[in-house]
């Protein structure tokens, strides 16, 4: 048997240990950025509120250059420890994580953006109780994905993929209320438009929350569940490694 | 018949290794004691022909030990006894009156720091012939072509077969002892560490060497340097104090081991 030393689950190399808890720990401090960038973008748009708006914007940039920074030390460690298994996918998860994050950042820039020009062109025009509706769900989404990343709680992660098709349908339906609304109304196209904008954003922002929900899927599972069913994806977690627990038991669950 | 428990289902193209007729050596239920310490417990396992299989695990988990029960090497050790039984092709290398040198033949090994005799170049590889008894120069002298060029090494060597075989780097005495190898025809290629006493480069030279011998022989190779196995292996057994703990195919060890202590120790938290 496996005697004397199991339990552990710290490296060797301390140096390793450490860097593997500072890339996560700072991807973390970058989700927690991007979603108070989707808070403030939203109460920009809906409070009428063009300096939250550009304050917002400008936090982007150091978004940006954090994804340039995390994906870098990722490389490097791939690089220099040549990671394998948890650890590997630890740093593969991240990486991707990083990219979805920024790509977060920018959608809840350009909201920002549609929040200014909407506030130079008048008072608010249609939608805004969409957006508010759909607003929360993306926000929350993000919220949850975070703290399944903090706590690697795939069941979490797993309503997060599922909250997805909600936004999706709520989108659509949006959507076709506010067509109908412009073909009733041509001259509020243009204003509504900046609406239809901010909506697809909103949208793109949840499919990007479950792209997260994938990668923590893959990090601590094993399996890659990207471009598959939320049935699958269930699946994948009934099966996720009922060995490895049933081993930790026998170990005392040390 | 007994294959091993591997630790999730193979892919359609994995599972056809497995077949009985593919198997080129079978471990069932072995054991083995160096007196009173049972260094090998219960070890089953199925070995696929024609692929690399790469044995890692601590220091004294029991993998060289293993590995030179193949060609019963651990006969030679005082007080070994073991248990349990091991086929090549489906026959016993174990049973009585087996014919051992014959077995040595067909499983050839090579070991961690080179070891040419001291010879020429052509007579370290031409040696098991001679010992068979073949004295015809024309076969030879193909024999020793065809196995330097299979070692990767003709090239460097085709101008000085007759410089004595220490002249050669120690990458370059490496590649000569598995060219001596090959030339007595063998079905199975134990290397234990191959590379652990070389330079980087020639470190990678026999990798890429058991990349192309692999079409040709079944391969086994004790490492110590696990990313080594992960590239020149197809399948992997993580042992542990003298047991299998884990046995699939590497991609898998490598990326998702479906064992606590395959993943503790791959990922460098034990060793």
């Amino acid at each position: 048997m496996f005697t004397g030393k199991e339990g552990f689950s710290r490296h060797i190399s301390q140096q390793f240990n450490h860097e593997l808890e500072d890339i996560r720990t700072q991807m973390l401090a970058m989700g927690g950025q991007v979603e108070r960038q989707v808070s403030d973008a939203l109460d920009a748009l809906l409070n009428n509120n063009p300096d939250l708006a550009e304050e917002s914007r400008r936090v982007d940039r150091q978004t940006n250059q954090m994804e340039l920074d995390i994906a870098d030390q990722c490389t490097k460690m791939i690089a220099i420890r040549q990671p394998t298994a948890s650890d590997l996918r630890l740093i593969v998860a991240i990486s991707r994580a990083v990219s979805d994050l920024e790509r977060i950042g920018d959608e809840a820039s350009r909201i920002c953006q549609h929040a200014i020009e909407i506030a130079q062109s008048g008072p608010a025009p249609r939608g805004y109780q969409e957006v508010r509706h759909i607003g929360m769900l993306v926000s929350s989404m993000v919220r949850d994905i975070l703290t399944a990343f903090a706590r690697d709680d795939l069941e979490l992660a797993y309503s997060v993929a599922k909250q997805d098709t909600n936004v999706d349908q709520e989108y659509r339906s949006a959507m076709r209320s506010l067509v109908t609304y412009m073909m009733e109304d041509p001259r509020s196209i243009s204003s509504i438009l900046n609406v239809i904008w901010v909506l697809r954003s909103l949208e793109r922002i949840g499919d990007h929350a479950r792209n997260l929900s994938e990668h923590l899927i893959y990090q601590v599972s094993g399996t890659d569940v990207r471009h598959q069913s939320l049935k699958n994806i269930k699946r994948t977690l009934k099966d996720a490694s009922p060995d490895d627990e049933a081993e930790m038991k026998d170990q005392g669950g040390s | 018949m007994n294959v091993p428990s591997l630790s999730r289902p193979l892919s359609a193209s994995q599972a056809q290794d497995f077949q009985p007729e593919r198997l080129k050596l079978q471990v069932e239920n072995f054991s083995l004691h160096y007196g009173r310490e049972q260094v090998l417990q219960d070890i089953h396992l199925a070995l696929p022909a024609k692929r690399v299989t790469a044995f890692i695990g601590p220091s004294g988990c029991g993998k060289s030990t293993l590995l030179r029960s193949f060609n019963r090497l651990n006969d030679l050790i005082e007080g070994c006894v073991c248990r349990g039984d091991i086929r090549l092709d489906q026959e016993s290398i174990y049973a009585p009156g087996r014919d051992v040198v014959e077995l040595r033949r067909r499983v050839g090994m090579v070991f961690q720091k080179p070891n040419p005799f001291p010879k020429s170049i052509y007579e370290n590889v031409a040696f098991g012939l001679r010992v068979q008894g073949i004295r015809d120069r024309r076969t030879l002298d193909d024999v020793v072509e065809f196995s330097l060029r299979a070692a990767a090494l003709w090239d460097e060597v085709k101008d000085r077969l007759h410089d004595n075989g220490f002249d050669l780097s120690g990458g370059q005495q490496q590649r000569l002892v598995i060219a001596r190898a090959l030339a007595v025809e063998p079905d199975v290629i134990l290397l234990d560490e191959p590379a652990s006493a070389l330079d980087p480069i020639s470190s990678l030279k026999i990798e890429e060497l058991i990349n192309e011998l692999k079409h040709s022989y079944t391969i086994i190779i004790v490492t110590h340097n696990m990313h080594q196995a992960a590239r020149v292996s197809d399948y992997t057994a993580f042992l542990h104090q003298g047991r299998i703990i884990e046995f699939g195919d590497t991609d898998s060890i490598f990326t998702n081991p479906s064992k606590r202590q395959t993943e503790d120790y791959i990922t460098g938290r034990y060793g």
